[in-house]
């Protein structure tokens, strides 16, 4: 009889173990997905600052169409990723950002646009996004970090494989520009 | 993998315990020596805690608001701070927007109120914004973000009200006790144990003079803690943690005095509002670690933004004694970079220096405080009180009369 009761005991505290490991899971995929999300709000608020810009940054700016229109062109390539993936949607919004620094680099030789009121709370708005895309992005990466740790690890990968969670995927941001050895001259 | 870290949740929560048994033992002696019951002492010390911990709970954010004269302000006030807190609220993973105050006062402190991260506010001072950088202030944020997001200020509030109730009980009690020995009291008509009596009472003096005292020893101790931690969660949110340490410079050098603050509210806020007029934040406060450690400890943070990371400073600056994050917290965190520092000349953004900063924010007080804002003519910008009677005023500069 005792022998049946531990066999029932041990059953019952497995299932426990299982039930308390596949919620745990399911809390942590639904914070990467929430985690997300709040990227996603910062990538749309930075798709829809774009057009404003140009339209403040045109007149000032005339000599520099092709800047302009790399802006334009990888933010629309950017809209067009939405939806394709994280690895396709980080790596078109890698570009817009590069394509935004280089924007913005440029506007060091324009003293009017920087005085320009509008300009200057347009930058702050602008530079805030970026910020706020790096840290959405942070926290992405850090939910998704234990997320996988947790699909990975013993005990919890037994649960993850027979329930189905598969690890997901970090938002890198890789922009060509910057993988570049940076060239230094002596001359 | 961010609910993991739970540090010293255990070691606040034994303190905690620590105060409430000082509080039951406070209101055992009085019933004991007073009402001749030690049961009737024991319940009027727990309604009187319970009262008080029902209002901290519900209205405790909006009295600790209002006694420290902040305002409301909402985005367009000041975009920049809006935008910096919502940073941080991002890279706290926190889900609602804190409201914002602001305290119209020259000296640099920050504190966040609120039961739970579904009711959070920050306020700052306007000394503040003026006088710290972007990064700064980002910093200064961070570290209240993770007061709201660790749930530090529920803690200190309940921890508050223990404090208090230990303070007035104990008050009260040696009042009474001087008006008892003076008059008499009632209980030397009823005779006998005598002896007994006095080691009684005897004991309730000694208590009630030491309670209070261990209260405020046990209060700062669980408060020292959270500094630690909510710098440690500022560095790793910011993944900067100079911004911090120069930020707590300034603070620590800054010489003015919080007219708003007082002993109760002193551990909600970033830095010790107490201290001896005219001299800088000296390392001997007790509601905050010393500021000179903290920013030490900060500044060490070499190798990477993580709490591990901030846990080996810490020991470092402190030689050698225990770590305060516990292993488990530590071994499910992976490395954490930190940002590279830009160097200046390659910011995007030219920064508002401390003069347009300092206009920013005048600006905006004397929007908060109604007045009008007439430009005249020759560009001066004339501020008008609300309550002026007159139709036009004429401007100092160029002798213009304007309308108002």
């Amino acid at each position: 009889m005792i022998a049946i009761y531990i066999i029932i005991g041990i059953v019952v505290l497995l299932l426990l173990i299982f039930v308390g490991i596949y919620n745990s899971l399911v809390r942590l995929r639904n914070q990467v997905r929430n985690a997300w999300a709040q990227i996603d709000v910062q990538l749309k608020r930075r798709h829809d600052l774009i057009p404003n810009l140009m339209e403040t940054v045109k007149g000032y700016m005339k000599h520099e169409r092709e800047t302009l229109e790399a802006v334009t062109n990888a933010r629309n390539l950017a809209q067009g990723a939405i939806g394709k993936g994280v690895g396709a949607q980080s790596k078109a919004e890698g570009e817009l950002s590069g394509a935004l620094s280089k924007l913005l680099a440029v506007v060091e030789n324009y003293p009017d646009l920087k005085a320009n009121q509008n300009f200057l709370a347009l930058q702050e708005e602008l530079t805030s996004t970026e910020n706020k895309i790096g840290f959405s992005r942070q926290f992405y990466n850090d939910s998704v970090l234990g997320y996988n740790n947790k699909t990975q690890m013993f005990p919890s990968n037994v649960v993850a494989g027979a329930t189905g969670f598969k690890a997901g995927e970090f938002f890198e941001v890789e922009v060509a520009a910057e993988r570049e050895a940076p060239k230094v001259s002596f001359s | 993998m961010w609910e993991q870290i739970r540090f010293n949740q255990i070691r606040s929560a034994i303190l905690v315990a620590a105060m409430a048994v000082l509080l039951l033992v406070i209101g055992y002696f009085l019933g004991l020596v007073f009402l001749n019951s030690a049961i009737a002492g024991l319940i009027i010390a727990l309604v009187i805690w319970m009262v008080m911990n029902l209002i901290a709970f519900f209205q405790g954010d909006n009295i600790f608001l209002a006694l420290s004269k902040a305002r409301k302000i909402e985005r367009d006030d000041h975009p920049r701070l809006f935008n910096i807190v919502e940073e941080m609220r991002i890279a706290s993973g926190l889900e609602k927007m804190p409201d914002i105050y602001i305290i119209d006062d020259p000296a640099l402190n920050a504190f966040a109120a609120g039961r739970d991260p579904k009711r959070a506010s920050i306020a700052v001072t306007s000394g503040l914004l003026q006088k710290l950088n972007r990064d700064e202030l980002q910093g200064v944020i961070g570290h209240e973000m993770a007061h709201i997001k660790n749930r530090d200020v529920l803690l200190m509030a309940m921890c508050g009200v223990l404090l208090g109730t230990i303070v007035i009980l104990a008050w009260y009690a040696t009042r009474m006790l001087f008006f008892g020995a003076m008059f008499g009291g009632r209980r030397s008509s009823s005779g006998g144990g005598g002896q007994a009596q006095l080691i009684i009472f005897a004991v309730g003096i000694i208590l009630m003079i030491l309670a209070p005292i261990a209260a405020y020893l046990i209060y700062f101790a669980i408060s020292r803690k959270r500094e630690y931690l909510a710098d440690a969660s500022s560095a790793l949110y910011t993944r900067y943690p100079d911004g911090l340490a120069s930020a707590l410079e300034k603070l620590g050098g800054s010489t003015a005095q919080l007219q708003s603050a007082n002993q109760a509210t002193a551990p909600m806020y970033i830095i010790n509002p107490f201290r001896k007029k005219g001299k800088a934040a000296s390392d001997l406060t007790s509601t905050h670690p010393p500021i000179s450690e903290r920013i030490r400890i900060l500044r060490s943070m070499a190798g990477g933004a993580s709490l591990a990371d901030y846990d080996t400073a810490y020991r470092q600056v402190r030689k050698g004694r225990r770590g305060f994050v516990s292993a488990s917290a530590i071994a499910s965190v992976g490395a954490v970079g930190l940002r590279e520092a830009e160097p200046e000349a390659a910011r995007r953004e030219p920064e508002p220096d401390k003069v347009e900063r300092t206009r920013e924010v005048s600006d905006l007080m004397w929007r908060l405080n109604d007045y009008r804002t007439i430009i005249c003519d020759c560009g001066t910008k004339l501020k008008v009180p609300p309550k002026l009677k007159r139709v036009n005023v004429k401007c100092p500069h160029c002798g213009r009369i304007n309308p108002i």
